[in-house]
């Protein structure tokens, strides 16, 4: 059984967000990187698990530059068996998608993880463009999967519930919390990791359909305003036409 | 991880907010490797360490449940090769590993050096090949755990004056003495002892903990180090089988060869103390407001910080460096009395330092520089003490004996 992980590199979250060139482009001076933590936490070792009760192997993928080999690397040493990167710069979701399903057509995946969104840029957008692009079942926001070798059974998060789906090998999955649990790699792991292929590949062409204009920085918290209790006036007024709650 | 995953979830308020600091892009000179293992290291502090430390460091009781993790995670003598239990590792990758469990607290650090720099480096060093394959898969994986006996009630410093001894009786020695400050004594599984032969020259061994005549009380009442567990040794007639005695090794030249791999290992791990100080003064230095402005916006707070990051800074491409002699085999004995001396005391100067920005605060464990302040009172002087190793770069500069 192929399973396919895809992964992503995602500022750190504590990292200082600013955008440079007329507010079109993230400022990177400073940066620390990370792997995506859905795809790290939850696809990633839900599928080495997968492995290790069915076994087959899994395999690593990013679309990136050669500054992304360390969080495959990474990858690797949490239990991935190879890995893949396509050199080049990703540009949109589009082209993400069209790499990952170029790989896996040409190399009989079963079951293709992504994380259900990046936390830079929350697209939600890789996996259900990859699932359409190889006309395979998709299941979204899976927080709990079932695998019996053949047939997933999956509880997938929705607004104030779960849904339970039932689907057949080949599909493509995004993952949420709560499908596995975070594994540390071990220094064993980590050395093991550079022994483990990691094979760097060419993009397969695609136009972009869609260009980026510029990012807006969300509004810095207020200060709190302090009100007089004999002002009632004052708060009504405020509650009605600034914050606009009443 | 069973009872720690738990315990971690009980103590949910203690999150730990450290961020990374390389004032000057030291990660550059790092590999993949280092960086890998140190965000794993991190990662296992903040997830196992960090949510119950206070706690068991007010207690005064040892988080014996994390000798295993700290096995799995591959704390335990990860430059040492594999088939002898060890990680395959470099020594800067050994250095970053101690640096990152000493963010944590350097009692936990602590608890590794002694098991991989102590008694796993010696064992592989000096025992004969039955006995690094008898014991040191079982001390890596963390099935056995291991102490140290050099120091004595009478012989700090001075460990060539040690008492405890061997005499030759057919095919054991039999041992007499004690030996007192030996982390990890009262739990330990084994313990490396150096004592002298009937001929006066220190002879090492491996002695097991169940055998007849040892014991090991622990020493309670420590203001430092209180999650890590200290004891004293006691041989009272202990038949020690000579397979256990290391063949080769005669002299002091054996226990000092095992200090200098822990006091490497201590020269990185004081930055790791220094470097939570400095993370928790900076982030309360920017919260906390006085006069209607953060602290970190007065001169005295900012003079305070900018030389907690220099000293930090200066420190980490001392051990980098040293930590590059290591990998080729040139650091010398010296060298790592040089850092293993400025690097506990500028951590000492930084948790003070960070304590003071803290305020009232700063003496409670809401935050973890006192903690770590009390932790250093004693990694100054363990493993040498701060004006032994003054003593030793001056020997070593001038040619001159200061000891003799």
């Amino acid at each position: 059984m192929n399973l396919l992980v895809c992964i992503s590199k995602t500022p750190e979250t504590t990292a200082k967000i600013s955008f440079i060139e007329d507010n079109s482009k993230f400022n990177t001076e400073g940066v620390q990187y990370i792997m995506n933590p859905y795809d790290e936490w939850y696809a990633l070792v839900r599928a080495i698990e997968l492995k290790e009760k069915h076994g087959g192997k899994v395999i690593a993928m990013n679309v990136g530059p050669a500054s992304n080999d360390i969080i495959i690397r990474k990858a690797l040493a949490i239990g991935a068996d190879e890995a893949v990167r396509v050199d080049a710069e990703p540009d949109s979701s589009m082209f993400v998608a069209k790499q990952i399903a170029n790989y896996a057509q040409e190399n009989a995946i079963d079951i293709v993880f992504c994380g259900k969104e990046t936390i830079d840029y929350n697209g939600s957008e890789v996996a259900s463009i990859t699932a359409e692009m190889l006309d395979l079942p998709f299941v979204s926001y899976a927080s709990k999967m079932e695998f019996d070798g053949t047939t997933a059974t999956i509880e997938r998060d929705i607004e104030g519930g779960v849904e339970v789906v039932q689907v057949e090998k080949p599909f493509v999955l995004s993952a949420s919390k709560g499908l596995a649990e975070q594994r540390i790699p071990n220094m064993k792991g980590i050395m093991m990791a550079k022994r483990k292929p990691l094979n760097v590949v060419e993009a397969v062409g695609h136009d972009s359909k869609s260009k980026l204009l510029s990012y807006t920085m969300p509004q810095g918290k207020q200060e709190v305003k302090m009100i007089d209790p004999e002002n009632m006036d004052e708060l009504v007024r405020l509650l009605h036409e600034e914050a606009k709650v009443i | 991880m069973g009872a720690s995953t738990l315990e971690s979830m009980i103590n949910k308020s203690k999150v730990d907010k450290y961020n990374h600091h390389d004032y000057y892009g030291i990660d550059d000179l790092l590999t993949e490797d280092h960086l890998l293992a140190r965000d794993a290291v991190r990662d296992w502090v903040k997830q196992e360490v960090s949510p119950i430390i206070e706690n068991y460091s007010e207690k005064a009781e040892c988080p014996t449940h994390l000798f295993k993790g700290l096995a799995e995670i591959g704390a335990y003598g990860p430059s040492l090769p594999t088939k002898y239990g060890g990680g395959g590792m470099d020594e800067i990758a050994y250095g970053i590993i101690m640096q990152e469990l000493e963010r944590g607290d350097s009692g936990i650090r602590s608890m590794a050096s002694v098991q991989g720099s102590l008694v796993m480096y010696p064992i592989y060093r000096y025992a004969s090949e039955e006995q690094k394959m008898k014991y040191l898969p079982k001390l890596g994986s963390g099935e056995f755990i291991g102490c140290f006996g050099l120091t004595e009630p009478d012989h700090g410093s001075n460990p060539a004056g040690m008492v405890t001894n061997i005499k030759d009786d057919g095919d054991a020695y039999i041992l007499n003495g004690a030996k007192m400050w030996i982390t990890n004594s009262p739990v330990a599984d084994l313990a490396v002892v150096w004592a002298k032969d009937e001929e006066g020259k220190i002879r090492g061994m491996v002695v097991e903990s169940g055998w007849k005549g040892f014991s090991a009380p622990e020493i309670h009442g420590k203001l430092s180090l209180r999650a890590s567990i200290t004891g004293e040794l006691v041989f009272e007639d202990v038949r020690v089988p000579k397979e256990n005695v290391f063949p080769e090794i005669r002299g002091l030249k054996g226990p000092l060869s095992c200090l200098s791999k822990a006091r490497y290992g201590i020269s990185w791990g004081a930055i790791g103390a220094a470097l939570d100080c400095y993370d928790s003064a900076l982030r309360y230095s920017q919260e906390r407001v006085q006069f209607g402005k953060p602290i970190g916006q007065f001169q005295l707070t900012q003079k305070k910080l900018a030389e907690m990051i220099t000293e930090i800074t200066k420190a980490q491409l001392l051990a980098w460096r040293l930590g590059s002699l290591a990998n080729e085999g040139k650091a010398s004995p010296s060298q790592i009395s040089m850092a293993k001396r400025n690097n506990v005391a500028m951590a000492l100067d930084i948790a003070r330092e960070a304590r003071q920005i803290h305020g009232g605060m700063g003496i409670t464990n809401e935050y973890p520089c006192m903690r770590h302040m009390m932790n250093l009172e004693t990694v100054l002087t363990y493993e040498g003490t701060h004006d032994i190793h003054l003593l030793i770069t001056g020997y070593d500069v001038t040619g001159l004996n200061a000891f003799s």
